[in-house]
């Protein structure tokens, strides 16, 4: 991110109240990342310590300093999804995905295919329980989803058979 | 009123019941993920296509998830009639109805003569259709209060016009046009209102404290972090009514004389936040957000802070800290945040259900909203019923109302004719309830007696193939895995417990562990720094207390 973009995003903030949060969000959603040159400058322009900024990255799980991949797949671990078969789903897709550890309760964080097509990563609730289990792959929710609609639902994002 | 928000009303009014046929979808986040984009899409294409003088509108959710997508059509001087469960191949037929003046009965759900929008606006819409059943002979709705969700599904949450026509905004300029802020506090204190985040405090004492920090810059906010899994109600509440929250908030920040208000809402909830941008930039337009509001020289500013997917900044002085930029871990309380909030000044947190409840006991009065719910805990809840229940869905009840009424009459049991065994409420600081403590009243008070908590408002039905000691694995591990890490009894408390559990369920568990859980999982609740940690065990303290025969099959003898 250069600097003038960086600037564009700061400018868009004119009150502290919630402003960190808003500007790495907005970092996070142009680059599907946080680069460690964006957090730098960030520091520099902001004049908070580039520890503190890192405390706060790794903090909130939204944040990540890997890039992730092209399609980010969402799969919602709320209560109504877990009694509906959300696990279910989860080992399907890290089956599919050829994550034979898969996301552990110990570490959550998002896993990304070699080749950087796929990250697959768990939500706590989007709030969508009505229509449990859900599971969203960039912008797009699946409702009553079920383990074997899992391939139907990745070859739409161009995913074959025996790919990973 | 000033003359130009009269005009917006009566264009309101117009745009609610036009003279010509109006079509609505009901698009809140989980209506349009099973098809109702599709639908509303099809039926824009379709009018433009064949010509037809009908309007289409989007609006919230009317609750009833299970048939969704809904669509509703209003004829001129006609019952306004709910479809379910429609999809794009159905628009021609619906199409081909509305244009002869009729309805395809086929599909309809049920068929609402007249609504009461509680803020001085009854809605007559007209007779007929009368073999599609009325809207009160629906289960599901019939044993329901609307209150909070009085709008929702009927009005298009972005049109500030149609807020205003169903009586939005009156209770704030009631209350700036003719009440002293005094008047304002006294009678939500009077209401008895309590707050609806989950832990019951009256909303108007925590005004008062505010109010009297006099001389001061203070802020006002409201906490839309609605992180309990199982729990969607406020996101359902900002999605189909943002306007009501607003108004709730200016009426706030009159009574306790505050310039600057906050909603902090969690990143997960994309059209909410849309939403309540577009409603405050509409209200903004109209004088009612801003300087000079009404033309009064009250002065109330509403910005948005987004989370970043922490569920401890539910908690309020992480979610201070996440405003302020900081990482969401709790700080000892006290000093509260009445006292030392947000930047070190006094600042008033509220649920967003509770800032909901404000606008419609300003405009009706506290006898009124009294006579709603049961003694101490006035008015309705709104509660997310889901899991193995049939009908699933946004129920609002008067509180006091008992579950049996809610699971069995509202819910109808569970999805698949297998027997209910239990619910849980309040997310995972909540409890399992067994089936057979059904008839106790959904209150603040009775669900604490059964060691739960009402909570936000998340009710999940399970039934008899759920495996209970898996319940309170699944909840220890969300705790483990969203604990801030600050204090030890939560931290590694925590962690133990999951091992402990794992263990359980490997059936590789003796009796003293099932001992051992228990008294860590009590020193967890005593010694933790805050509400996460003090409230984590409780899905296993319920379970082992409800449920032990299940732990003890898995322990070797």
């Amino acid at each position: 991110m250069d600097e003038q973009a960086l600037d564009a995003i700061i400018s868009a903030y004119d009150s502290p109240s919630g402003r960190l949060l808003g500007i790495l969000g907005d970092i996070q959603n142009t680059h599907r990342y946080i680069p460690r040159e964006s957090l730098e400058m960030l520091s520099w322009k902001l004049d908070i310590p580039l520890s503190q900024l890192y405390s706060v990255v790794t903090f909130y799980s939204f944040f990540t300093l890997i890039p992730i991949g092209e399609h980010r797949i969402t799969v919602c671990m709320g209560t109504a999804c877990h009694v509906k078969g959300a696990g279910e789903i989860l080992k399907n897709l890290e089956k599919l995905l050829g994550f034979p550890e898969g996301i552990t309760e110990e570490q959550r964080s998002p896993v990304t295919t070699k080749d950087n097509v796929f990250t697959l990563e768990i939500a706590r609730c989007f709030g969508a329980c009505s229509i449990a289990p859900v599971l969203k792959v960039d912008n797009t929710l699946y409702g009553y989803a079920k383990a074997e609609d899992v391939p139907g639902i990745l070859e739409e994002y161009g995913w074959k058979k025996d790919d990973y | 009123m000033p003359n130009e928000i009269l005009v917006r009303k009566n264009r309101g009014l117009k745009k609610i019941q036009p003279d010509i046929p109006r079509i609505t979808v009901g698009l809140a986040t989980c209506g349009a993920a099973i098809g109702a984009t599709a639908v509303y899409d099809r039926l824009k294409e379709r009018i433009r296509e064949r010509n037809l003088e009908v309007i289409l509108v989007p609006t919230g959710c009317i609750g009833y998830c299970r048939e969704e997508p809904i669509v509703a059509i209003a004829h001129p001087k006609k019952p306004l009639v709910l479809l379910h469960r429609v999809t794009p191949d159905d628009v021609d037929d619906i199409l081909d109805a509305v244009s002869l003046g009729t309805v395809p009965f086929e599909k309809a759900l049920c068929r609402i003569e007249g609504w009461n929008h509680l803020m001085g606006c009854n809605l007559n819409y007209g007779r007929g259709f009368e073999d599609i059943p009325l809207y009160d002979d629906i289960p599901f709705f019939g044993h329901q209060k609307k209150v909070i969700l009085r709008d929702a599904g009927l009005i298009n949450p972005e049109d500030i016009d149609e807020f205003l026509a169903v009586g939005g905004y009156s209770a704030a300029w009631q209350a700036l046009s003719s009440m002293n802020s005094d008047a304002v506090l006294e009678e939500v204190e009077k209401s008895g209102l309590r707050g609806r985040g989950g832990a019951g405090f009256p909303a108007g004492l925590k005004w008062r404290i505010t109010k009297e920090k006099v001389n001061e810059k203070k802020y006002l906010i409201c906490n839309a972090d609605e992180g309990d899994p199982g729990a969607y109600m406020n996101r359902n509440e900002m999605e189909s009514d943002p306007h009501m929250l607003i108004e709730g908030m200016i009426l706030g920040a009159y009574a306790m004389d505050i310039s600057e208000g906050l909603i902090y809402i969690r990143a997960e909830y994309p059209l909410a936040i849309r939403r309540l941008k577009h409603a405050i930039k509409e209200a903004k337009e109209c004088g009612i957000l801003g300087k000079n509001i009404f033309g009064t020289d009250f002065f109330f500013d509403i910005q948005i802070a987004t989370g970043a997917g922490a569920f401890v900044c539910g908690e309020s002085t992480a979610l201070v800290a996440s405003i302020e930029g900081r990482t969401g871990r709790p700080t000892p309380r006290p000093p509260r945040l009445t006292d030392s909030g947000l930047w070190g000044r006094p600042t008033d947190l509220n649920n967003v259900e509770t800032w909901c409840n404000v606008p419609v006991i300003i405009k009706n009065g506290s006898d009124w909203y009294k006579s709603i719910g049961a003694p101490k805990n006035a008015g309705t809840k709104v509660f997310s019923l889901v899991g193995d229940v049939e009908r699933v869905g946004l129920v609002e009840v008067p509180l006091g109302t008992t579950l049996n009424t809610i699971v069995f009459d509202i819910g109808n049991g569970s999805s698949d004719g297998k027997d209910v065994k239990a619910v849980q409420t309040g997310g995972p600081s909540g409890g399992c309830i067994p089936r057979r403590l059904f008839d106790t009243t959904v209150d603040f008070e009775s669900l604490a007696k059964i060691g739960s908590i009402m909570g936000s408002g998340g009710i999940v039905v399970m039934d008899e193939d759920t495996n209970m000691v898996d319940i309170a694995r699944y909840f220890i591990s969300f705790a483990t895995g969203e604990s801030c890490g600050k204090c030890i009894p939560c931290r590694e408390g925590l962690k133990h417990t999951l091992i402990l559990l794992n263990k359980i369920l490997g059936g590789k568990a003796t009796p003293e562990d099932l001992d051992t859980l228990k008294s860590l999982s009590e020193t967890i609740v005593e010694t933790s720094l805050c509400g996460l940690g003090n409230s984590a065990p409780n899905p296993v303290l319920t379970t082992l207390a409800y449920f032990r025969e299940e732990y003890d099959a898995l322990v070797k003898s």
